[in-house]
């Protein structure tokens, strides 16, 4: 292991202890209200971007298993008679399933389509479901459902949902890493960069893309599973909501498409400035344009988004002179460089 | 449900549907010259609507005499757009980073509507639009039977400069294939911009005739772009053709539905009909089949 | 099986356009056959064909006696079969060292892919010992967007090599090489069929064909038009017709 290595571990480490301790530490209901969302978020924008980011494909509809995890949970704790307690937690990797299951049929029509209409298919489907969602006796219509309300106390109440949001997002994050560095991660990559050509290699493209696309269903259903118990009630129009998927292909976008931690550091960003804006009503709008604004700088400053920016500077600066470079976008290559030299010294 | 009520629904979807098709003309023209989809075509309309909305009950203009000053004025933001933002995007993921910035543009139009308009739905007013043409035994607002008419008009100037001038050569060229285009001198950052422009000067009109057909707020861009988007795949990507089709098809679909069955699945099966289509036609109506090498 | 890919009757139209009418070609195991014509001639469609890019509209392409029409290029290629593109496509964004473990991947469950790092340490040593015999193994850990266009090209061809293919389709390898270059690749390509790999070469650089290729084959407007040994097909008077009636051409 090299030194550059033990410090990334380290700093992972930092990460979930911050992760772990910030309840207790920031006890405050409102602040761990924003933490809740906040982690929800990251872990959509992680996992959107583990399809969306790897392959290239962008998908404007996967509010589709936010939604089907938040009304899947809500049927089966209301139907299966669960008690409001922590017993419902138990329902939501149930939730995630549910969402990858759905995940297969849209994935198997919208992913016959070229990139272009493959984005809007999404957005179509996005919209059935909320429409469905509406017009359905057994989804409570345009009232929607409520799931039951546990008797926590109002002090520690918020910390339950959060925990549990930040153990899926360490699975997430987890997962994110594995597939970046597996076998399946590398054909994505080459899917995005010339599918055609990946298809001329062997690589077998359908059955890929589809793959990745329900996996990283399945973490979205599980936390909009998590939202709706969090909020106890949903509707269809925020459990099928078109910015849901506009804000976590942001943060993504943000933070850096396609890295492990670039969605992390973008849905931290613009999730807590989106919840700071709405607590301060008077300028709920104007987060819009600052949100509007900060997405083009960013876009046309450092188009690659943050994180790989700023590795490419800081590489950049470290090997001063000499020309190497790496260029999934961030710098996993580090490890992959080590084996490469182990197993060709000659 | 009778007859009368469904040839009602009919003529209601085509007279809409046309304006349907000449926003999402817009949409398409530039996405076939420029690789590009762009997001914000939903917000321009709400603000071509707004435009419509001050000119109207600040400066007393009437709405059509208004599009004098708003398609202009439409056409050179369209423009700048192009300069400002699209030009950069390196061609390598044109498209999807055209989502994304476009979808920049579309949030930052919509906060900057909201911050001086306020969320309240407005609409707006004139002395013909509560009023119908009576034909036939059927009522025609006159606003929808002036919008489509307008629509008409402005496919029609759309249809001349394509197909009758020099520029429209280049234009089509570009949409049919862009290096060859090239190749042969086509100037093709002058083609972009004013394409582009002109598939943003569309939205002024259309915004108007939406905003007096419908009550908005600085948030209706997302609902619009959506039927923009489904309209302009199922036609065809790049054939403005195809999304006049597809426009009245859709439209008239759902009001006919709307009357047929209940006005609640309507809306749904307007975008379940683009997944049908698609399932049978994966490149839409008139679109381009994907050549796989090269 | 004495031929080893064959295309036979083939037709193939775009909307109005008629690219390939009728056209047969065939590669016997084992040789190096150029496919030579004027540009518009079908070459490129033809290989799009054959390797499953394109769906012929008639005829049927063959592969060690079994049709595989219509397979998708996946396929084709798990079968053995490798092509290179006239414009070289690489992973530009990848290191020159996972383009080449891409082809490698071998197909194995879905789990097991997930759970397995990139490319196994025999991989590894695989892809370098490739990217050795290109001459690009200091190289391996640039991103394939960095590399010239010569090297660009010695890439696209050690992808192909890695996963071991019986035939390879060259559309245009020689196409803005420098000569020395050109001198190194021809050479490869001999040292690879003596060792048995069967080649299908489409060229406009008419000394590389001839003095590469034991057979060539010469389309015109998507039809072939003559077979024979680079001599034979030279002095046929046909040929030149077509290229001087169909199109231009350089060095003839």
């Amino acid at each position: 292991m090299t030194a550059r290595l033990t410090v990334r571990a380290l700093l992972v480490a930092i990460a979930i202890v911050i992760l772990g301790v910030f309840p207790l530490v920031f006890s405050n209901p409102t602040t761990t209200s924003i933490a809740v969302f906040t982690v929800i978020y990251m872990v959509a924008a992680s996992s959107w971007n583990m399809f969306s980011g790897y392959s290239g494909y962008i998908a404007l509809g996967h509010a589709v298993f936010f939604g089907v995890g938040a009304y899947a949970l809500t049927l089966l704790a209301n139907h299966l008679g669960f008690a409001a307690g922590w017993g419902i937690f138990a329902l939501v990797p149930v939730a995630g399933i549910i969402a990858g299951l759905i995940a297969i049929p849209t994935g198997l029509i919208a992913l016959r389509a070229r990139r272009h209409t493959f984005v809007v298919i999404t957005i179509a489907f996005m919209f059935i479901f909320q429409l469905a969602a509406s017009n359905f006796a057994f989804t409570g219509g345009s009232s929607g459902l409520q799931p039951p309300t546990p008797l926590w106390s109002a002090t520690s109440y918020n910390d339950h949902f959060y925990y549990v949001a930040a153990v899926i997002l360490v699975a997430t994050v987890a997962l994110s890493w594995l597939v970046r560095r597996s076998r399946f991660g590398l054909q994505l990559f080459a899917i995005r960069d010339d599918e055609e050509r990946a298809r001329g290699l062997g690589v077998r493209v359908g059955r890929v893309k589809l793959s990745a696309f329900v996996l990283s269903a399945i973490p979205i259903g599980m936390v909009g599973g998590v939202y709706a118990y969090f909020l106890g009630q949903i509707f269809p129009q925020f459990a099928f909501d078109p910015l849901f998927d506009l804000s976590i292909a942001l943060m993504a976008f943000i933070g850096g498409l396609g890295t492990v931690w670039g969605p992390l550091l973008g849905a931290l960003v613009l999730e807590s400035l989106q919840q700071y804006f709405t607590v301060q009503s008077g300028a709920s709008q104007v987060y819009l344009i600052i949100y509007g604004g900060l997405f083009l700088a960013v876009i046309l400053l450092l188009p690659r988004g943050v994180i790989p920016s700023v590795e490419d500077l800081i590489r950049r600066w470290r090997t001063r002179g000499a020309t190497q470079d790496r260029s999934r976008g961030e710098g996993d290559g580090g490890r992959r460089a080590d084996v490469v030299k182990a197993a060709g010294a000659r | 449900m009778s007859a009368s009520s469904l040839a009602k629904a009919v003529i209601d979807g085509i007279l809409t549907g046309g304006v349907y098709a000449l926003m999402a003309a817009g949409l398409t023209l530039i996405f076939g010259v420029m690789d590009i989809i762009n997001i914000a075509q939903g917000a321009l309309i709400v603000l071509g609507a707004y435009m419509s909305y001050v000119l109207s009950v600040h400066l007393g203009i009437d709405l059509f005499v208004g599009l004098i000053i708003t398609i202009p004025a439409f056409f050179v933001l369209g423009v700048f757009i192009e300069w400002a933002f699209m030009r950069r995007l390196r061609d390598q993921e044109r498209t999807a980073m055209s989502i994304l910035v476009t979808y920049a543009v579309a949030i930052i139009i919509e906060g900057i509507l909201s911050v001086i308009f306020g969320v309240d739905f407005v609409q707006l007013q004139a002395s013909y639009i509560n009023s119908s043409f009576h034909l036939l035994g059927f009522y025609l607002p006159y606003i929808y039977v002036f919008g489509f008419l307008l629509a008409v008009v402005l496919l029609g100037v759309l249809y001349y400069i394509l197909y009758r001038t020099h520029f429209g050569r280049g234009v089509r060229g570009s949409l049919q294939n862009r290096s060859a285009a090239e190749l042969i001198g086509v100037n093709v950052n002058r083609v972009r911009a004013l394409s582009v422009g002109i598939g943003v000067s569309v939205t002024a009109a259309g915004g108007m005739v939406f905003g007096a057909t419908n009550s908005f707020n600085p948030s209706s861009g997302y609902d619009l772009i959506s039927r923009l988007l489904s309209i302009v795949i199922l036609g065809g990507l790049g054939s403005i053709g195809g999304a006049l089709v597809a426009a009245v098809f859709m439209v008239t679909l759902e009001d006919v539905v709307a009357v047929v069955w209940s006005p609640v699945w309507a809306t749904l099966v307007y975008y379940a009909s683009l997944i049908v289509v698609l399932s049978f036609m994966p490149n839409g109506l008139f679109g381009r089949a994907a050549i796989r090498a090269q | 099986m004495k031929t080893l890919i064959e295309a036979e009757g083939v037709c193939k139209s775009f909307g109005g356009l008629q690219a390939l009418d009728t056209c047969s070609l065939s590669v016997p195991r084992g040789s190096i056959v150029g496919l030579i014509g004027p540009n518009g001639s079908g070459k490129t469609t033809l290989f799009n064909v054959m390797t499953g890019y394109e769906r012929p509209t008639a005829g049927e392409i063959r592969f060690d006696g079994a049709p595989i029409t219509g397979a998708t290029p996946e396929r084709v290629f798990g079968l053995g079969v490798g092509r290179t593109f006239q414009i070289t496509r690489l992973f530009f964004r990848l290191t020159v060292l996972e383009n080449i473990l891409v082809a490698t991947q071998r197909h194995e469950g879905w789990l097991r892919s997930v759970a397995r790092r990139a490319g196994s340490a025999a991989e590894h040593n695989r892809a370098l010992e490739m990217l050795e015999f290109v001459g690009l193994d200091q190289l391996a850990n640039s991103p394939a967007g960095n590399l010239s266009y010569g090297q660009r090209k010695l890439l696209e061809l050690a992808s192909l090599l890695v996963a071991d293919p019986a035939v390879l389709l060259l559309d245009e390898p020689t196409a803005g090489v420098n000569p020395v270059l050109i001198e190194q690749l021809s050479e490869r390509i001999r040292e690879l069929n003596r060792a048995g790999k069967t080649f299908l070469v489409v060229e406009h650089n008419m000394e590389f064909v001839m003095g590469l290729c034991h057979e060539v084959t010469v389309l015109h407007q998507g039809r072939t038009l003559v077979t024979g040994t680079p001599e034979e097909v030279r002095a046929n008077p046909a040929v030149l017709d077509a290229y001087l009636g169909g199109g231009d051409d350089d060095d003839l």
